[in-house]
């Protein structure tokens, strides 16, 4: 039996657009949501102040994006939308986090089926519920896959290894400080075997460097709130926040080695703890910074 | 790309359609028959209809509202009766509302209608403000304001009226501010006081004694309780503080703070301070007969 001329199998279709949207999502940077005690904590590395990656849905639900912004965009709005929409008709209590993740992975589902180019973008859709055991983080890919992923995740860029520190540095309960810290370390994790994956590694610049409060994009869904929970850390605010969890991460080390044992945290931890010790210099651009780090130990 | 529910031909992608941030301009377009009142101006069920006039004064109306400056804010303030006629539908009724961190509105009119209004307010504002990363100007919501109530037009050809009395704080001038409206829209931009509602002429001549430029939060609120009071005394379709069951006005306070609705306890303060004050002297605080200066 003889072929068309270009002919594609559709195997070969669906592999190529999916290697084509994981391309493009890894380019990007790592974005990680966790819970603490006192509710869910958004962090992404993002230099606009402008252009979000982490928004708020509804009442008690957030989003987080990678990937492009265009795309992620159009499907925030979407999600506003449909919870405005399902809240007006309805209830407010009646826009649930599950309902909208699964709103987005049949149009993720349908985009990447049907159309010529996938998007390319990583979603994460967040709830705080009344108790930490009613919390919910779900993860959507590009091709409208949903998981949920209990207590915390790392997505986009080098996902991987962000998730692999995330996973030494959570545990249930944490403060908001210690959740902050945790966040930090994962989204310093050194890009994968630093010698594969050269072009993406070299983009996805998550490495070493500390991340200052203008570089980051930081967000709670508040438990203690009534109504809107959503609230973003900026400012000042997030500046003794960054230079609390500084504080906090630097001595961790000593209290827990063998957390960090694993594989690559060490490192990330290293330099934090580099920090911690040296003061100054990492933490340059705020003096409060170096305040903060004594003060933690 | 989302298809949203109950039948219809909605375009499928109706929701990730580019489209002007309004929730009220989205529904209109999506599901016309989810915005009030639209019903009642399609089907022209009540109007013409013998007995239909009757149908419309028995639906539950909501009453005064009342709205005052004050110091780095305004207060906003309602009674809590709903008529039907000449019975009276509900004591315990609200009609002051929070709009948004920064607003509030109350209304007077066909109680349903009203609620209904209200509710979709909230939602345009909040839906404006996720959807853009900002708040509405002030005046932006007054407009908005306006536009829902010019929407509701038909129905109040036919006897199904509405009229909101909106109050916010301005950040930019660092002032709150007053807006009233007609059964077809607005905004007017009302200063000092103003009031709306079957009792707001005795509550507006109350104001116009007791009100004071730059009065401080809580002497405010005390004097649109006061003119409450008087529109209570005067019009049976405004309900007066009701001790023995403990209902009182819905007071709210829009200040550089925000929104803020007192807590029953508090506002049964200054109501219960009302009333024995006015145990002395029924007609309430007197007004100097002549300026002393």
């Amino acid at each position: 039996m003889t072929m068309p001329f270009g002919y594609v199998s559709p195997e070969q279709a669906m592999r190529d657009k999916a290697d084509y949207a994981r391309r493009g999502i890894a380019r990007g940077r790592s974005c990680v949501t966790l819970q603490y005690a006192g509710g869910i904590l958004m962090v992404a590395p993002n230099a606009s102040s402008a252009l979000h990656k982490i928004s708020e849905i509804y009442d008690r639900i957030a989003f987080a994006a990678v990937g492009r912004y265009t795309e992620y965009e159009t499907l925030r709005k979407a999600g506003v939308t449909y919870a405005d929409l399902t809240g007006y008709r309805y209830d407010r209590s009646d826009v649930t986090a599950r309902s909208i993740a699964n709103y987005y992975a049949q149009n993720l589902d349908q985009i990447f089926t049907q159309s010529l180019k996938p998007y390319e973008v990583e979603l994460v859709v967040a709830e705080v519920g009344p108790r930490p055991d009613s919390d919910q983080i779900y993860r959507i890919t590009f091709d409208g896959s949903v998981s949920d992923e209990p207590g915390f995740v790392a997505f986009g860029g080098q996902a991987d290894q962000v998730a692999t520190v995330l996973k030494d540095r959570f545990s249930d309960g944490m403060s908001l400080t210690e959740a902050l810290g945790a966040a930090l370390a994962a989204l310093a994790a050194p890009p994968a075997g630093s010698s594969g994956s050269s072009a993406s590694a070299a983009n996805a610049t998550n490495g070493n460097a500390e991340l200052t409060a203008d570089q980051l994009e930081v967000a709670i869904l508040d438990r203690a709130r009534a109504h809107r929970t959503f609230r973003r850390l900026h400012g000042a605010r997030l500046e003794e926040l960054l230079a609390e969890s500084r504080g906090t991460s630097a001595a961790e080390p000593d209290s827990g080695p063998s957390g960090s044992s694993a594989s690559d945290g060490d490192p990330g931890t290293g330099s934090g703890a580099g920090s911690g010790s040296g003061g100054e210099p990492p933490t340059g651009p705020s003096g409060t910074g170096g305040d903060g780090t004594p003060r933690g130990k | 790309m989302g298809t949203y529910s109950d039948s219809g031909r909605r375009p499928a992608e109706a929701f990730m359609e580019v489209r002007i941030p309004s929730f009220t301009d989205f529904l209109a377009s999506y599901a016309p028959a989810l915005l009030p009142g639209s019903q009642a101006a399609g089907q022209r069920v009540l109007g013409p209809q013998p007995g239909g006039g009757d149908m419309i004064k028995d639906l539950p109306h909501a009453t005064t509202i009342v709205a005052a400056s004050c110091e780095r804010g305004v207060v906003l303030a309602g009674d809590r009766r709903a008529t039907q006629g000449s019975m009276i539908a509900k004591r315990d009724v609200e009609k002051v509302f929070r709009s948004d961190e920064f607003s509030a509105m109350g209304f007077a009119g066909t109680g349903s209608l009203g609620l209904e209004f209200a509710r979709l307010f909230q939602v345009e504002l909040e839906h404006y403000e996720k959807m853009e990363g900002r708040q509405l100007s002030l005046e932006g919501k007054a407009n908005q304001l306006a536009a829902m109530v010019r929407g509701n037009i038909g129905g109040a050809m036919q006897g199904l009226v509405w009229i909101p009395l909106f109050a916010g704080y301005d950040e930019e001038t660092g002032t709150g501010r007053i807006f009233s409206y007609d059964p077809v829209g607005g905004p007017y931009e009302e200063h000092r006081f103003y009031g709306i509602g079957s009792g707001s002429i005795f509550a507006r001549g109350a104001l116009k004694k007791l009100y004071r430029d730059d009065m401080p939060v809580r002497d405010t609120v005390l004097a649109c309780v006061q003119a409450l009071y008087d529109a209570a005394d005067d019009d049976s379709a405004t309900g007066g503080p009701d001790v023995t069951r403990g209902i009182f006005p819905v007071i709210a306070t829009i200040t550089d703070d925000g929104f803020r609705r007192l807590p029953d306890a508090e506002s049964a303060e200054y109501a219960q301070q009302v009333v024995s004050e006015r145990m002395q002297s029924p007609d309430g605080p007197l007004a100097p007969l002549r300026n002393t200066n």
